[in-house]
């Protein structure tokens, strides 16, 4: 049999060291897309399905941990939504419920597309990814994680065992642009998280870049010139300027979904609109 | 698909519909529409777009309802999966069949398994869904013909029958 199911971390990690070729099966969502239609023939495969500690999600007052087979389903209703809102407000966008059924936060890090609707909320909460693989764990920041294009920092042998997002004292949510609202590819999006009690607004853009894109000219101008604390809302000029910051922070590119322009363009709106949000 | 020669002679079975079924020589990366369809003679699942997107492929896996056609058939054989073939009663038709029917929710009927599964799991998780969330549960599943309304209808009235039950 090629489809291996192991049980636990230990056995996947053993089968991944002895034979590091083995495709990991997570939902399915972007693996079989490759298979059914793209001409990808993997010859042996681990599937995640019977990893009880993957699907499983913790927290406690400093962080929430998702296992890297956690399903959307999940984390758009319930306790976890409540714990990270943005990445729920993320998670109602994937897809469609069949879609999110499967689909998972391990298998967005293991694709890395620029469009992956749950990495700029990863990157705006400054999350942790913890990996495992050859006998090791490494736990790295999502901004070192995604390096390029569908391209991130796992070596062979390794996988994504969960990623661990810090609580804020705050606000956070997200918003993406495409041309309807069921199954739609994100064309941009953008994730805000203002955090009270440090003062500070963090963005990340989404598809608007070889990566996810964060805005440190934006972030640090804004805190300089609003109250990021308290519950006054910034005027129609601070949001303005913040907005075409948050534009001139992106690196868009035409393709086939939609146009640069139109995507500098709709960053800088989503950003100000979510800024907005968090006085209301 | 098809089976690229040389590789993979997979043997497995999957618990379909309360029973259980061999699968011989199967190519690893087959889904599990095509194990259902082509293997198992279960052609209720269609496949129109296998990239997730249609919905008419729709069958239920452990309790979720997802694209078979996304599903890695090798990999569910500890499961169990419900297809439309599991839904009616002893060659009857279930009440949200008989709703599509009398509703005209089945033109072509091409879309209908999948709508069928799909609104079988919405009412056993929602019982009492609002239109809202009726859409929301079958915004995975594409139809070409009806234009929607009477396919919401059945199933709202589906939802009062059961209810006044
Ligand atoms: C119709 C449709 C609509 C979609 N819409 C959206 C959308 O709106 N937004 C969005 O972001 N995505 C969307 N997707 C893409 C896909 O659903 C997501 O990227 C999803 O998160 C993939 O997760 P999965 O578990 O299905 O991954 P899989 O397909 O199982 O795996 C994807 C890749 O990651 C690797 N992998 C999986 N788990 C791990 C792990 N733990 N460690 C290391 N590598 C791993 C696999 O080997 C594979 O290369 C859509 C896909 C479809 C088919
Ligand atoms: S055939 Fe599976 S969703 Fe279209
Ligand atoms: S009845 Fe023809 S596609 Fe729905």
């Amino acid at each position: 049999m090629t489809v291996l199911a192991p049980r636990t971390v230990d056995e996947l990690e053993r089968i991944l060291a002895d034979s590091p070729d083995h495709t990991i099966l997570s939902g399915g969502t972007d693996l079989m897309v490759e298979v059914n239609l793209h001409g990808r023939r993997p010859t042996a495969i681990v599937s995640l399905r019977s990893v009880e500690e993957l699907h499983a999600w913790t927290f406690d007052h400093e962080r929430v941990t998702i296992g890297a087979a956690v399903p959307y389903a999940t984390m758009e209703v319930g306790e976890l939504a409540g714990l990270v809102p943005a990445l729920a407000q993320a998670a109602r966008t994937v897809g469609s419920p069949q879609i999110r059924a499967a689909g998972t936060l391990g298998g967005n890090l293991g694709t890395c597309s620029p469009a992956g609707d749950g990495l700029p909320v990863l990157s705006a909460l400054e999350a942790t990814v913890h990996i495992r693989g050859n006998g090791d764990r490494r736990d790295v920041p999502f901004a070192d994680f995604m390096v390029g294009v569908k391209r991130n920092a796992l070596r062979a042998g390794e996988f994504v065992h969960s990623v661990s997002i810090p609580r804020v004292d705050g606000w956070q949510g997200y918003a993406k642009v495409g041309t309807r609202n069921a199954m739609v590819i994100a064309n941009a999006s953008t994730c805000l998280v203002r955090d009270r009690s440090a003062g500070r607004v963090r963005v990340a853009l989404g598809a608007v870049g070889p990566t996810i894109l964060r805005c440190p000219e934006a972030e640090s101008w804004l805190a300089a010139n609003s109250d990021l604390r308290g519950n006054t809302p910034p005027s129609a000029d601070v949001r303005a300027e913040f907005s075409r910051l948050v534009s001139q922070a992106s690196r868009p590119i035409d393709d086939h979904r939609s146009t640069a322009e139109y995507r500098r363009h709709a960053v800088g709106v989503l950003a100000r609109r979510l800024l907005e949000r968090s006085y209301q | 698909m098809s089976t690229p020669s040389g590789i993979g002679s997979e043997n497995y079975s999957l618990t379909v519909n309360g029973r259980s079924h061999d699968v011989k020589d199967s190519w690893i990366g087959e889904s599990l529409l095509y194990v259902l369809r082509e293997r198992l003679g279960l052609p209720g699942a269609k496949g129109a777009c296998e990239q997730g997107e249609c919905g008419s492929c729709t069958v239920v896996v452990d309790g979720r309802a997802v694209c078979s056609c996304l599903v890695l058939a090798a990999s569910v054989v500890d499961t169990s999966i419900v297809t439309v073939e599991g839904l009616g009663d002893g060659g009857r038709l279930s009440d949200v069949q008989q709703a599509f029917l009398d509703c005209g929710g089945v033109q072509c009927g091409f879309c209908t398994p999948g709508f069928i599964v799909a609104v079988h799991h919405l009412l056993e998780s929602v019982p009492d869904p609002d239109d809202h969330q009726i859409r929301e549960a079958l915004s995975g599943n594409i139809c070409s013909c009806t234009g929607y309304g009477r396919i919401l209808e059945a199933v709202q009235q589906v939802a009062v029958a059961r209810r006044s039950k």
